[in-house]
């Protein structure tokens, strides 16, 4: 309590583009944003409070007014749904006396609040106390979680009775589990001697480490599968005083988790990826954009950068190498999932809503502030590191024509081994439902909900590579017993919630598809109604600004094509003229609502 | 530089770099728009421009001409495309054109006309979204807003260079938010500029109605496609 504007101000240089740290300083000693202190930071940097409220109103975990004194974010995921979810939200109710999305319980102790996908597929249900996390909730476990809080213990406390240092790995460990399956090639195989790989590094000339990129094949592994290579060297190219490298850790597909555990696992090698960038495209500042839900790595991230910092692998003149300094900071986000997409991800790092910017320019050209940025995925900086170790020849000899190398999958869902992977692109979608112990399979969600739901009968031999599967990392395993309609509403729902808003055909279409498939879901929707929500699947698709609108119909269209039964299975004939979505009975049923409503304003 | 481009077929010359929705209009094909504003950045929210571009939907606002572009912009897929976007608009606000004081020169009324838009393929939302009535001269009526960030983008304190109007929120529920201190400061010049500015009627001048005789007004006398298009009034 009583940090006041000035001294959050001062913390962070009065700097804008530090918003989002300012605003974390403020809610983390008041509980939420007051209003005088928003209105400081606003005089502070010579804007209006509207503006910091612009800015703190877009992202789900910043709260301008105040809560209970723990705020409780349950995630809401297809996966948690599938272990137990509705139990662990009903005793949660139960126990703290709040209601989900409703005001603190009678005591004020307690919010409970909904959130996405935590990164926790392989443990859920999973929740977050403040930043605490608590995984494999069961309603006994949420029992004795409560009564320990409103004992007066505090949510670290409960989490961490021993006290391990947060800097550890001990306690990212006690708090989460890692589930890595395999090791190797590229991934969690042995320690590496991360100052021998820089040291060698830099004897190469930067055009040198850019070829090697360009010649192993790698592609982004975020998703969008761009040329690495061929983005360095643009990057390289373009005019700027200063140019930035960012690691974009804002894991948010739901379904994906590999990033936290490269993160957890090998921090070092996403980091000696960075600094590679850094040498390869003339950069000298840093940023991993870390999300909010993984605030409980922040000190342990903190630790490896500064023991980066004295090993001289980070800093001014680096190894001796005059004019090649390079630092790396953390910038913790506040809750959006468009922030994964790389200009959105930018403008909160600069302290703005995550707004998708205009392409081109791309930020290659101008990115943060404005300068050529060079912005890649946590798993794409770890790969890098690998492919200058064992050259590019090693790495593009695995995978596909197309797809060089391996990927990680987080696979989750209804199979024996939830946890990471690593295969060669070009791996069967048979191949991996068999590695995980796939639990009588009918369908995956590749991709998360952005990418397809296939069908394990129809698609079984097709491979995940860029040619066939294109994969981010999220595998989630459907088994036969699971309401495919209800997952695609659940996704299509995620996108409606988590689009920015800036452009109609996402703002207003998807929440449109969402209403069809509710409609679908009611048998009120015949095959006419599914005709048209294609073809606005289409326009959003099409016209929309950023990937999110032209992935977010994809739940909807991919169970379309694979399992056309779920929704045939629900279609209503229509009779005569009357849309099919047109409920006779309802609309009577209103009526005598109305008539009994004036008969009581008459009495 | 001087490059070639198609536009549904026909050759025509602009400079590159020029937006291809004003190269279209420049070459006599009328694209609607609603966000964008000549001269002014580009914003690129409403994508009521949309067009395609070497076969991709694209908004023609915020791509530039270059050498050898295949634009179309009439198709019937394109159209509807358009027309679906308005659609949007119309069920996702309240916009009840004859009782409106912008009715008549509002951008959003003349596009919907100029499309013969007489319905919506969706159901009308009817949300309940609260006015903002505490400034002394301006009035937002945020039912009518289309969210297109003219007025955050382009209207400023004149001595601070503040924003007057700011966002808050995301998503479908995201809004428009007016800094009551500040619009208050604002000249009345100023203020008929931010009514202007505004493509629909949710920022009005406060102690201003109808103004204007009906079949006088903007649109009526010289239609939107007439002046995008630089031909007289018909």
């Amino acid at each position: 309590m009583g940090l006041d504007a000035d001294a959050v101000l001062t913390r962070h240089g009065r700097d804008r583009t530090r918003l989002l740290d300012m605003l974390w300083d403020i809610q983390r000693a008041w509980g939420h944003l007051p209003e005088d202190v928003v209105a400081g930071i606003a005089e502070g940097l010579g804007t209006t409070a509207n503006d910091i409220r612009e800015t703190a109103s877009f992202y789900h975990f910043f709260h301008t007014t105040p809560g209970g004194r723990y705020r409780i974010y349950l995630a809401d995921t297809v996966v948690a749904r599938m272990r137990g979810y509705d139990e662990v939200r009903a005793r949660l109710e139960q126990e703290t006396g709040a209601t989900f999305g409703g005001p603190p319980d009678p005591t004020g102790s307690f919010s409970l609040l909904d959130t996405p996908c935590v990164g926790l597929s392989d443990q859920e249900p999973a929740m977050l106390v403040d930043s605490v996390v608590f995984t494999r909730l069961r309603p006994g476990k949420v029992a004795d979680i409560i009564a320990q809080l409103r004992a007066g213990a505090t949510p670290e406390e409960v989490a961490n009775p021993a006290g391990l240092p947060h800097d550890d790995v001990a306690y990212v460990d006690h708090l989460v589990e890692t589930n890595v399956r395999t090791k190797g090639p590229v991934f969690f195989r042995y320690p590496t001697d991360y100052r021998s790989l820089i040291r060698d590094c830099l004897v190469l000339t930067p055009e040198q480490i850019n070829e090697r990129i360009s010649e192993s094949g790698l592609r982004g592994r975020g998703g969008a599968g761009f040329s690495t290579g061929l983005k360095w060297q643009l990057c390289r190219s373009a005019r700027g005083e200063r140019k930035h490298v960012i690691c974009n850790a804002d894991e948010g597909e739901p379904g994906t988790f590999k990033d936290r555990v490269l993160l957890t696992r090998s921090p070092k090698q996403v980091f000696a990826g960075m600094v590679i960038a850094a040498y390869a495209i003339g950069a000298s500042n840093g940023i991993v954009y870390l999300r909010a839900e993984y605030s409980y790595l922040i000190d342990y991230l903190q630790r490896q950068l500064d023991e980066m910092r004295a090993d001289g692998l980070l800093g001014p003149a680096m190894m001796g190498r005059k004019g090649f300094d390079f630092d790396i900071r953390l910038q913790v986000g506040g809750g959006s999932y468009v922030c994964g997409e790389e200009s959105a991800l930018i403008e909160s790092c600069e302290g703005h809503r995550g707004t998708p910017r205009l392409k081109p320019p791309f930020p290659a050209q101008r990115g943060f502030l404005g300068e050529p940025t060079c912005i890649d995925n946590v798993e794409s900086f770890a790969t890098i590191a690998r492919i200058l170790e064992e050259g590019p020849e090693w790495f593009r000899a695995m995978g596909t024509a197309d797809s060089a190398g391996t990927r990680l999958l987080s696979v989750a869902g209804d199979c024996s081994r939830p946890g990471i992977y690593e295969v060669e692109w070009g791996t069967t979608l048979s191949a991996v439902l068999e590695l995980v112990g796939a639990q009588d399979p009918m369908a995956v969600q590749v991709a998360g909900p952005s990418g397809e739901c296939v069908s394990v009968a129809a698609d079984g031999a097709r491979q995940i590579a860029f040619e066939d599967l294109a994969c981010n990392g999220a595998f989630t395993v459907y088994g036969a017993q699971r309401d495919l309609l209800g997952i695609v509403r659940e996704h299509l729902k995620f996108f409606v919630d988590e689009s920015c808003g800036i452009c109609v055909p996402c703002r207003v279409g998807n929440t449109e598809l969402l209403r069809g498939v509710d409609r679908v879901m009611a048998g009120h929707a015949a095959h006419a109604d599914l005709d048209e929500m294609v073809r606005w699947s289409q326009i959003i698709r099409g016209a929309s600004r950023c990937g999110l609108g032209a992935t977010s119909p994809k739940p909807f269209l991919s169970t379309l094509q694979r399992f056309p039964d779920i929704y045939r299975s629900r279609f209503r004939t229509p009779h005569g003229v009357m849309l099919a979505s047109y409920d006779l009975d309802e609309a009577l049923a209103g009526y005598d609502a109305a008539m009994r409503e004036l008969e009581e304003d008459v009495s | 530089m001087t490059i070639q481009l198609t536009i549904d077929g026909e050759v025509v010359t602009t400079t590159e770099g020029t937006p291809l929705v004003e190269v279209a209009a420049a070459n006599g094909t009328y694209v609607p728009t609603l966000c964008h504003h000549p001269g002014s950045p580009c914003l690129g929210t409403c994508r009521v421009c949309a067009v395609r571009v070497n076969g991709a939907i694209a908004a023609s606002c915020s791509l530039g001409a270059r050498d050898g572009m295949v634009v179309e912009v009439n198709t019937p897929e394109l159209r509807d495309l358009r027309r679906t976007i308005v659609e949007m608009l119309f069920v996702e606000g309240v916009h009840n054109c004859p009782s409106c004081e912008k009715s008549g020169r509002c951008q959003l009324q003349a596009v919907a006309l100029d499309m013969r838009l007489e319905g919506a393929r969706f159901p009308y939302r009817y949300p309940d979204r609260e006015a903002e009535h505490d400034a002394a001269r301006i009035w937002l009526e945020r039912d009518r807003c289309i969210f297109c960030q003219r007025c955050v983008e382009f209207v400023r304190d004149r001595e601070t260079g503040k924003k007057i109007f700011s966002i808050s929120r995301r998503g479908e529920r995201a809004r428009i938010e007016l800094d009551v201190e500040l619009a208050d400061a604002m000249p009345p010049e100023q203020v008929a500029e931010a009514v202007d500015l505004c493509p629909v009627g949710a920022i009005l001048a406060k102690g201003v109605g109808y103004d204007v005789p009906i079949g006088q007004r903007r649109y009526e006398a010289w239609s939107l496609r007439n002046r995008v298009l630089g031909r007289r009034p018909s």
